[in-house]
Parts: structure tokens; sequence; C-alpha cells
């Protein structure tokens, strides 16, 4: 049994956390915190020059042709260091769909261009409250163009294309819903900024008025399609909350060690100390959950959907709670905009949503492993 | 990333698969299986009889102690074809459990530190089982706190003289031998008083009583000494270095890797699986889905958890402090688990034993769950390793670590 990344992928993840300590240091998460930038457009660079946006696309599409298991690893450092640049929203979301459904024509026009840093892409599902449902998705498609509104898109004001969920049906089945794809270069998309937990990754609201849009997949697929890519989002989003995780776990136990208070340092108290244990279970139970997902995710195993949501719920919670009780540990400072804790609270409690909330992953998972037994 | 066999591994598990099979007690097989709770018990048999048989039989064509020197009745086998025997021993390693603590601890403690006459003479019986072993550390005034204990040990010619009371003695009603932690001088700080001795737990002055547990139950003992002699040959390490030993033993409690533990998931999941509620099935309950995700996903990270540990056995590393989580998370887990399964059942989870719900299944699990988080280092104790040997934070500021043992207060109030 070898249930861990090889020597390759460890030194991927050193290399890629070398490079993100240099290129992404707090300081620069903070000129997009700050509302400087929409996002670090240097770094974004870098990770295309690196080979990181691609490495996980096939090479006759421009990327690496590695793996995913590659690209669990870099995510994790990407997590780590709270780059703020949209590589989820792109390379999880809009390239896993493109990868899993998208013609050859698709793939040869958007995959190279992701892997250049050239195009942002996201995934338009959301239309207001609520969790990824078929019932949900009310903006229509019709005769090659998309009436309706997506909120919140993420990295949706600086995306150039939106792999988009729309009603093609009324019957109430899963196969009312297609995918499409749209250019939002080409007119047809209004872009409103939505002020967000999270500022190091942005928000939008996408209104689709006689958008042009291409079908991407079989009519009446799309349902089937995203829930595809979802998985693979859920335990790709599960490294970059376990990279977060760790680092917030880390934070707190540097200033437990660096802090005096009482005459002493403030790790020695059991009520810091234990705190401090608490978190390191949540994310050690987090990085096996999300190993068993990596695992199932690179092997395109039968396991996936309930090890994705497994490895969701658990990074998830780990994130959070890491997060909370790093400013917590930090006291007053903690609570001050100076200090970087809150960066990755927003972040924890930003991801803890995107994919869909803890509810939805609480109930899917009870339902992939009733199917699982039933099985 | 995968969870296949090596070649060699497959091997091995292929030949352990086929002895065990053609050799096992299969006719308990179902009971063993539904014994997962901390208690083996069979119905129509002496435990105690099936498990030194069972033991006995694989030690005699070299399946036990797979970890120990041959010369001293094991295998030689490495640590990953110890995880490959103990997945395939599934169900019928519940016989070992009375020998845990003897294999675990006793052995590996005399292979450090006693005299190889004594090694080749005790470890082998102990291995097969036929001699079984308990560890005598606990006192009244020592749990946590281990050396604060005060069972005397004074020399007397070739000799020690011991008086005192240990507690909390897995099996010492059953055991032939066990080792003892005592102190020799209590003119110095407490850590350095320490000496370790092995002892014939049929020596005059040694008096067994069960302790009657809150769960009604009794696995564990207390155990007085009275003027018990014990030659000086049988001591484990140097006179005052009993601390160091202790180490040894304890270190070696921890290395049980790859055991399964018991979170009560399984057995809630099942339950939920089939139980209606008012309005309909439990498993379709938004509330009960979410309290079942909750601690799916802990039994599984702790799974997963332990398949990462192995794999660095597999691969001859030394598995990393990840698997430190395993009894800390498991404790409170099936303490929480048995507390919910008992409110779906309303006010009829009141009754337990046979007249209960699945035979008193979670009512059982809920009283015997609050000894889980203190046996074996408490769930506070678990923290403080955490928090001290992973996270490297400070250890507690010890206000009686340079005052002699006798100085130390004895009483909390008045």
């Amino acid at each position: 049994m070898n249930f861990d990344f090889s020597d390759d992928q460890k030194q991927l993840r050193d290399q890629a956390r070398k490079f993100l300590s240099e290129k992404c240091p707090p300081k620069a998460v903070r000129v997009v915190l700050d509302g400087k930038a929409p996002y670090d457009k240097e770094l974004w660079k870098g990770l295309a020059e690196m080979g990181f946006l691609g490495v996980a696309i096939p090479e006759e599409f421009g990327g690496a042709g590695a793996g995913h298991l590659e690209l669990c690893v870099i995510a994790e450092e990407m997590g780590r260091a709270n780059a703020p640049v949209p590589f989820s929203s792109t390379v999880y979301l809009a390239a896993e769909a493109l990868l899993i459904a998208g013609s050859d024509a698709q793939k040869k026009k958007w995959l190279p261009a992701i892997a250049a840093g050239e195009a942002i892409g996201t995934l338009a599902l959301f239309e207001g409250k609520g969790n990824p449902s078929p019932k949900n998705v009310k903006l229509t498609a019709a005769n090659g163009v998309l009436n309706g509104v997506k909120k919140p898109v993420a990295d949706g004001a600086i995306a150039d294309f939106a792999v988009v969920a729309a009603r093609t049906g009324s019957s109430g089945r899963e196969s009312d819903i297609s995918l499409f794809l749209v250019d939002l270069k080409a007119g047809g998309v209004e872009v409103k900024s939505l002020t967000n937990l999270d500022p190091t990754r942005g928000q939008a609201e996408l209104t689709f008025k006689d958008a042009k849009a291409e079908p991407l997949g079989a009519a009446g697929e799309g349902w089937s399609i995203l829930t595809q890519v979802l998985d693979r989002a859920a335990v790709l989003c599960a490294f970059e909350q376990v990279g977060g995780a760790d680092r917030a776990l880390e934070m707190g136990r540097d200033y437990a060690l660096d802090r005096i208070a009482f005459g002493r340092q403030i790790g020695s108290f059991q009520a810091v100390k234990h705190m401090l244990a608490d978190m390191y279970v949540s994310a050690t139970l987090a990085r096996s959950n999300s190993y068993y997902g990596a695992w199932a995710l690179s092997t395109n195993a039968a396991e996936l959907p309930e090890a994705a949501a497994a490895a969701r719920i658990s990074a998830t919670q780990a994130f959070q709670h890491c997060a909370k009780n790093n400013i917590q540990v930090h006291g007053g400072m903690g609570f001050t905009w100076e200090f970087d804790c809150h960066m990755y609270y927003r972040r924890a409690n930003a991801m803890a949503l995107g994919l869909g909330s803890l509810s939805y992953w609480e109930d899917q998972l009870i339902d992939r492993m009733r199917k699982k037994n039933a099985a | 990333m995968n969870f296949d066999d090596t070649p060699q591994e497959a091997e091995f598990r292929t030949t352990a698969r086929a002895w065990i099979n053609a050799n096992a007690p299969k006719q308990y097989e179902e009971e063993l299986r539904k014994s997962s709770l901390g208690r083996t018990v069979l119905k129509n048999a002496d435990i105690l009889q099936v498990a030194k048989a069972w033991q006995k039989k694989k030690a005699d064509a070299g399946w036990a102690c797979l970890h120990w020197p041959k010369e001293y009745g094991g295998r030689g086998a490495s640590p990953i074809e110890r995880v490959i025997w103990s997945q395939e021993e599934g169900p019928f390693g519940q016989l070992s459990r009375m020998f845990i603590i003897g294999h675990g601890m006793c052995g590996p403690t005399m292979m450090a530190f006693a005299r190889e006459e004594h090694k080749r003479t005790y470890l082998p019986p102990l291995a097969s089982g036929e001699k079984v072993w308990c560890q005598l550390f606990s006192e009244p005034a020592g749990g946590s706190d281990v050396a604060g204990l005060r069972t005397r040990a004074e020399k007397d010619g070739d000799e020690w003289v011991v008086n005192g009371q240990k507690i909390w003695t897995s099996g010492a009603h059953y055991s032939d031998y066990g080792i003892l932690l005592t102190r020799t001088d209590p003119t110095v700080p407490k850590h350095k008083g320490l000496t370790m001795f092995f002892l014939d737990m049929k020596s005059p002055g040694v008096e067994v009583r069960p302790i009657k547990q809150a769960s009604g139950a009794s696995d564990f003992n207390e155990v007085y000494f009275t003027n018990v002699r014990i030659p000086d040959h049988q001591r484990l390490g140097e006179v005052g270095d009993g601390w160091n030993v202790s180490l040894t033993t304890l270190m070696n409690e921890r290395s049980a890797i790859g055991a399964a533990v018991s979170t009560g998931f399984p057995e809630l999941f099942e339950y939920c699986s089939s139980l209606m509620l008012d309005d309909g099935p439990a498993i379709d309950d938004r509330a009960v889905r979410s309290k079942l995700a909750n601690w799916a996903v802990k039994a599984s990270g702790l799974k997963y958890t332990s398949m990462r540990a192995i794999s660095a056995l597999s691969k001859g590393e030394r598995p990393g402090p990840e698997n430190s989580i395993g009894k800390l998370v498991a404790g409170s887990m099936i303490q929480d688990v048995a507390t919910y399964a008992l409110d779906l059942q309303g006010a009829s989870g009141v009754v337990s034993g046979e007249d209960g719900e699945l035979a008193g299944r979670f009512q059982a699990m809920l009283l015997r769950a609050p000894g889980t988080r203190v046996e074996g280092g408490t769930d506070e104790i678990m923290r403080n390793i955490i928090a001290e040997r992973v996270l490297g934070l400070p250890g507690d500021i010890r206000v009686d670590k340079d005052v002699p043992f006798n100085k130390i207060p004895t009483k909390g109030r008045g």
C-alpha cells in the first residue's frame, strides 16, 4: 500500500511552496484585500510560467499532462498562501468542465489559453440563495442565447468565459438542465462586482441578456456533468482548505510560543494547548479524508462521489475551525486588520459556501453512502 | 497513490489468510464480530480458554507476536507484516485482547531490560499465551501523574520488600506475571526515585480485588502488596531508573498501528438505516443526516489516517505523529454516538440490557464510554501529548519537579 503522494509529487509541492512564499507573501495578498487590484496579475502570470495552471491539462491542449494528484499538491500550497488569484474557478471548475464535456474545438480554444494564463474561466451556477439543485436554475437558454441572472459567480468580474447552467426543459427532472459556454467579452453580459466576505477572491453578478452561448456537452446532460465537476472541485478545494488550515494552525502555534502573558509563554497554558491540539486533530482528519478524495479523483474510482463529499465536509470544518481559533489564540491582535489572521478566517468561511454549503454536502454524503450500501 | 500490496506483501497476505482460514475457531466468528465495544464475551464458552487455545495454535505455527525475534517466540516479521496479519485475523483478533498488555507492553520492556536467561524463560510462554502478564503502574495517588506513585520497595539482602497498592490493573485476576513500578527512594524528586521489577503474581502477599466499574462490569482490578518479596535479579533497569524504563513500556503502548478503534459509527449508521421515526425513516430526516455526516467524516478520517501510517511502515519509514489522534477522537465520539442513538429511541432509550432496543447495545456503549476517555491516557493527557510532542508547545510548569517526593503535598484541602 502506498497511500501517500510520490516523491516527485512531494517535490512539486515543495517547489510550489517555495514559489508562493516568494511571489505571494501576505503583503501581496493585501494589495487585493485592500481593493487596489482585482487579482494578482503578476502571480497569475508566474503560475502559468511554472506550469501550475495547466498541470492537469493534457499536453495536446497546452498543459503539462501530469494529473490530478499533481494538481492536489499545488492546490494545497495555493490555500496555504491564501493566493489572491482565480485559480479554483479557472482550474477546478472551468477547465474540469471542459475536460469532462468539451468538444475538441472547445478544448482547443480554451484549455491552452488557461494553461498560458491568458484566459480566466468560471462556473456560473447559483442564482441567489440556495444550494446546487436543478430547480434553482431559472436562467433560460433558447435559440443559442441565454437570459437570466447568475449570482454569486466567483471571479465573475475578471473572467473571460463562463460555464453556465441553464434551463432547457420544464419536466421537473435533472434533464431540464444543460450547460453552455459563454465568451463574457463578446457582449450580452452585464457584470457587477459584489462585496463579499473574502475580498481577495471576487464575486460578481452576471446578467445575461440574449448572450450568445454554445452548448457544452449534450443537451439535458448538464446536471450530470455539473455533479462530476463539483465532485472534482470538492476534492481540489479540500486541498486548498487543508493548506489553509495548516497555515492557520502554524500561525496560532507560533504566536503561542512567542507571546508572554502572566510571566510565561501562553502556549504553556493548557487552555491554549488543548485548543491547538484540537485544531491539529481537525486538520489531520481533513488531510486524511482529502488524500482519499485525491486517490478516488486520480483513479476515477466509483468511490469518488462519496470520497469527494467526505473530503469537502472534513476540510471545510477543519479550515473554519483552525481559522477561527487562530484568531482566538492571538487574542485582541487577532482581531486587527493589521494581523493576517482575518484573511484566513475570511477565506475559510467563503470557501465553506462556494460549492454549496456544508448542509448540502452533508446531505449528499449520506445519500451517496446509502447508494453504496444498497449496491 | 494506491491501496495495493507489494508482491511480497501480497504473498504474505495469501499465506496468512490461508492459515487463518484453515485454523481459526470459526464457530465464534459471528459473536466476535459483534463484540467490538471494549468487551469480548462468548455465551457458551470461557473466553479465556478459547483465547489461550487460539494463541497457542498461532504460536505453534509461528504466527504469535509477529514482530518479536524468533528466539523469544515471535516470527521476526516486519511492521507491515504485523499490520497485514491483524487485517487478516479480523474478528479473531478480538481474542488477543487479554494478551495486549503482555505482548504490547510487558514483553518489549522485558526484551529491553531483562537478563538474557529471563528473556529465554519468560518470553516464549508469554508469546504463546500460556502465561498472561499485566502491568502494575497506576495507583490511587498516581493516574495521569504516574510518577506520583507511592508503592514502596525496600532492599533487604538480595531481595526487595514491596508494600502498597495498585489500581486499574487490566487482567490481574488471570495474570501469571506482572511488571511493577515502585518507589525505592522517596527522598529524591519523584521521577528519580522509581525502580521497575517483574514478579510472579502468585507471590505471597499479592492480593487481587476486582473493581466494580461505573458501567457495572469488572474488567480491572486493585492489587494489594503486603511484604511481597522480589529477588533483585528480577529488577528491570537500574535502581532509580524506573521512570526511563516505564517510558519504554508506554511508548510501545502507542505503537499499535493499524489496530481498529471503535467509534460506534458503523453501528449507528446501520441503526439509522432501519429505524422508523414518527415522520418516516430516520435516515431521511435532515437533522439525523447532518449528525451522521459529521460522524462519518470523523470515522473515515481516522481510517485513512491509519492508512497513512501503514503506508509509512510499508515503505520502511517511521509513521508520523498523526496516529496520536485516534484514541482522542474515537473516545468522545463513541460517547456522543451512544447518547444520540438513545435520543432517537425517545423515552424507551432508558431501557437497557436484553429488554432494550438491539439488546441494549447503545445503552452498554453509553455506560462503557466514560472509561474509554480515561484509560490509557485521558483526553486531556492526549491533548497535552499532541500539543507538546507534535506541535512543540512548552510542557506544563511542574511545581513538584525539584521537590523531594516526601515533601510533595498529598492533600488538596485541609
